[in-house]
C-alpha cells in the first residue's frame, strides 16, 4: 500500500500515528481526523465553485456570441475574485418585516443541502466521504432540505414576488422528484444496489449505463435540470415577471450563497450523471481504478462536461410556462419513467444470463423501441390536436 | 463518554427543545419549522441507531413531503390568524392530567426493561436494506400489507384526478 494507490488511508494512517502519538486517546483522534476530512473536501468543492463562477460566465458569453471577462488574469481567470470582494462589501439588507432567523437561515441551508451531496459522491475507488447503502434516497433527501430552503427564503423575505416564485419553485421541485426517483431506480436495477460505489463497480466490470438504458439517463439528466431551477425550467425566478423571485430581496453574501449553491448543485448533478451512467472514475484516462487522483480526475472532468450540457441546454432553450411545465411532467415524464421502469425490470428479468453483447443489446434496443413509441404516440397526439384547432378555423376568417 | 454518545444527546437536546417550540411558537410557519427540527432530529436517532434507509426516509418523507405540505398549507391561511388569541383553552386541566398519567405509565413500564451498558450491541445485518425489500416482497412476510398500502394509494390517486377532472 502506498500513497498513489490508497491516498486516504496513508493520510489517515500518519495523522492517527502523529496524534496519538501526543498522547490523544484513539476515538478523540478519529473523530478529529474524520472532521479534518470533511473540512478538507467541503473547502475543495467551494474552491472549486470559484472556478464555476468563472466557467459559468464565459461560456454564456461564448453561446451568446460575447468574449465574456477577460480582464482580469488571463483569460479573466481571477474574475470571481473581484466577484466576491464585491458582494462581501456589499450592505447587507434584511428588509423590514423580515423574518430575520428563518430569513438568515434560508441561504445557509440552500447551500448545506449541495454540500451534503458531496459526502456520497464516489470521487474513486477508495476516496468518498461514506459508501452509503442508501446513497441514492441520500440525494432525493438533500434535495428535500433545498425544497425547504428555498420556501424559506420565500415566505420570510415578506415580499410576493419571493413568495410566488418561492410557491412556483416548491411546485416544480415536488413534481420532478418523481421521474428523477424513477429514474434513479434504474441504475438500482441494473447494479443491484443503491450504493454509488457498488453502482461504478458494476459498470467497471459489465457495461456502461447509459448503453443498458439511454432513456433512463435522458429522464435523470431532464428531472435534475428541473430540480436544479435552471433555464428551461426557471420560472421560479423569471426575471420579466417575478423579477427574480426566491432571491429577490437577498444582497450581497446572502445572494452568494444562493448563486453558489446553484451552481455547484449543477455541477454535483453532472457528476451524478458521470456517475450513475458513465462509468464514474473509468473513464476517460486508464487505470482511474488503481490509481485514485486519475479516477477523481476522470469523475471531475465527466462532471464538467455534463455541467456543460447543463449549461447549453440553459442558454438554448426559452424559459416554459408553469402549466406546459407541470403538463410536461405529469403527462410526459412520470408516465414514461413508469413504463420504463417496468419494461427495464422485464428486460433485465429475462436477459441478465445471455452473454454481456447480448444482454446490452436487448436492453439497447428495448429503450429505443420504446422511445419510438412515446415519439410515435406524441405525433399521432399532436396531430390530433392540430386537426381539432383547424377545423373550426376557416369559420372564424369570415 | 464517546462520539456516538456525545451525537446522541445533542439530537436528543434538539428534538426536546424543538419539540417543546413547536407547541409554544405562536407563529404557525415557526412552528412548522420547529417540528421539521424534530423530525430531523429523529432521522439523526435513526442513524445512530444503525438504521440508515429509516433515516433517509424519514427526512424524504416527512421534511420532503410533509413538511412542505403543511408550510403551504399554513402560509395559505391568514398570517395573523393565532398570534392574538390564546393557546389553551378550558379544557387544559384535563389534558395535563392525561399527559401526565401516560408519563408514569411510561416510566413505569420503562423501569421494568433494566436499561444497562453490560448488554451486548444486537448484531446489525450487512445485507440489511436487502432484506427489508425481500420481506416487503415475500408472501411469507409482509407482501399483502405492502399491496393493500399500493392500492390505498392508487384509490387515492385516482380519487384526486376525478376531483380535478374538467368534466364536459
Amino acid at each position: 500500500m502506498n500513497f498513489w494507490t490508497d491516498p486516504i488511508k496513508v493520510i489517515y494512517d500518519w495523522l492517527m500515528i502523529t496524534l496519538t502519538g501526543w498522547g490523544m486517546s484513539g476515538w478523540l483522534a478519529d473523530v478529529l481526523i474524520n472532521l479534518l476530512g470533511i473540512i478538507v473536501l467541503i473547502t475543495a468543492a467551494m474552491v472549486l465553485d470559484i472556478l464555476l463562477v468563472w466557467v459559468e460566465r464565459k461560456v454564456v458569453a461564448r453561446f451568446q456570441d460575447r468574449l465574456g471577462p477577460n480582464r482580469v488574469g488571463p483569460f479573466g481567470l481571477f474574475q470571481p475574485f473581484p466577484d466576491i470582494i464585491k458582494l462581501i462589501i456589499k450592505e447587507d439588507i434584511t428588509p423590514a418585516g423580515a423574518d430575520k432567523v428563518v430569513f438568515n437561515l434560508a441561504p445557509i441551508l440552500s447551500l448545506a443541502s449541495v454540500i451534503f451531496l458531496w459526502a456520497v459522491i464516489p470521487l474513486a475507488a477508495n476516496v468518498y466521504g461514506v459508501d452509503l447503502n442508501v446513497a441514492l434516497l441520500y440525494l432525493v433527501a438533500a434535495g428535500a432540505i433545498g425544497t425547504l430552503s428555498i420556501i424559506m427564503a420565500g415566505w420570510a423575505s415578506n415580499n410576493k414576488y419571493a413568495l410566488l416564485g418561492a410557491y412556483r419553485m416548491v411546485a416544480v421541485m415536488i413534481s420532478y422528484e418523481i421521474p428523477m426517483i424513477v429514474a434513479l431506480l434504474i441504475p438500482t436495477l441494473l447494479a443491484g444496489t443503491m450504493s454509488m460505489k457498488g453502482i461504478t463497480l458494476a459498470q467497471q466490470d459489465g457495461l456502461w449505463f447509459v448503453v443498458l438504458s439511454p432513456l433512463g439517463m435522458l429522464l435523470f439528466l431532464v428531472a435534475a435540470i428541473a430540480e436544479l431551477g435552471r433555464a428551461p425550467f426557471d420560472l421560479s425566478e423569471g426575471e420579466s415577471e417575478i423579477v427574480s423571485g426566491f432571491h429577490i430581496e437577498y444582497s450581497g453574501m446572502k445572494f452568494g450563497l444562493f448563486y453558489a449553491g446553484e451552481l455547484l448543485h449543477a455541477f454535483t448533478f453532472g457528476a451524478f450523471v458521470g456517475i450513475l451512467f458513465f462509468g464514474g472514475w473509468n473513464w476517460p484516462l486508464p487505470w482511474g481504478d488503481k490509481y485514485p487522483l486519475i479516477g477523481i480526475f476522470n469523475v471531475l472532468a465527466k462532471g464538467m462536461f455534463f455541467y456543460w450540457v447543463i449549461m447549453w441546454v440553459k442558454y438554448t432553450v426559452p424559459r416554459l410556462r408553469i402549466d406546459h411545465m407541470l403538463a410536461f411532467n405529469w403527462k410526459f415524464l412520470t408516465p414514461l419513467a413508469f413504463a420504463l421502469l417496468i419494461v427495464t425490470a422485464v428486460v433485465h428479468a429475462i436477459f441478465k444470463d445471455l452473454p454481456l453483447w447480448a444482454y446490452g443489446l436487448a436492453m439497447f434496443l428495448s429503450n429505443i423501441l420504446l422511445g419510438w413509441a412515446v415519439l410515435e404516440i406524441l405525433r399521432s397526439n399532436a396531430r390530433q390536436e392540430r386537426a381539432a384547432e383547424e377545423t373550426p378555423a376557416p369559420a372564424a376568417q369570415h | 463518554m464517546d462520539a456516538s454518545q456525545i451525537i446522541f444527546f445533542l439530537s436528543a437536546a434538539l428534538i426536546l427543545v424543538s419539540a417543546l417550540f413547536v407547541v409554544t411558537a405562536r407563529n404557525l410557519v415557526h412552528a412548522a419549522l420547529w417540528l421539521i427540527a424534530t423530525l430531523f432530529g429523529v432521522a439523526v436517532l435513526y442513524v445512530l441507531l444503525e438504521a440508515g434507509f429509516l433515516a433517509v426516509v424519514q427526512v424524504v418523507v416527512y421534511i420532503g413531503a410533509i413538511a412542505i405540505l403543511f408550510i403551504f398549507a399554513v402560509m395559505l391561511t391568514r398570517r395573523d390568524l393565532l398570534s392574538q388569541s390564546s393557546q389553551t383553552n378550558a379544557n387544559w386541566p384535563v389534558a395535563l392530567g392525561v399527559s401526565a398519567l401516560s408519563l408514569a405509565a411510561i416510566a413505569f413500564i420503562a423501569r421494568g426493561f433494566g436499561f444497562s451498558l453490560d448488554r451486548p450491541l444486537a448484531p446489525v445485518p450487512t445485507d440489511s436494506l436487502e432484506r427489508l425489500g425481500q420481506a416487503l416482497v415475500s408472501p411469507q412476510q409482509f407482501v399483502l400489507p405492502f399491496e393493500v398500502a399500493s392500492v390505498l394509494l392508487v384509490a387515492a390517486l385516482v380519487g384526486a384526478v376525478y376531483v380535478a377532472m374538467n368534466k364536459k
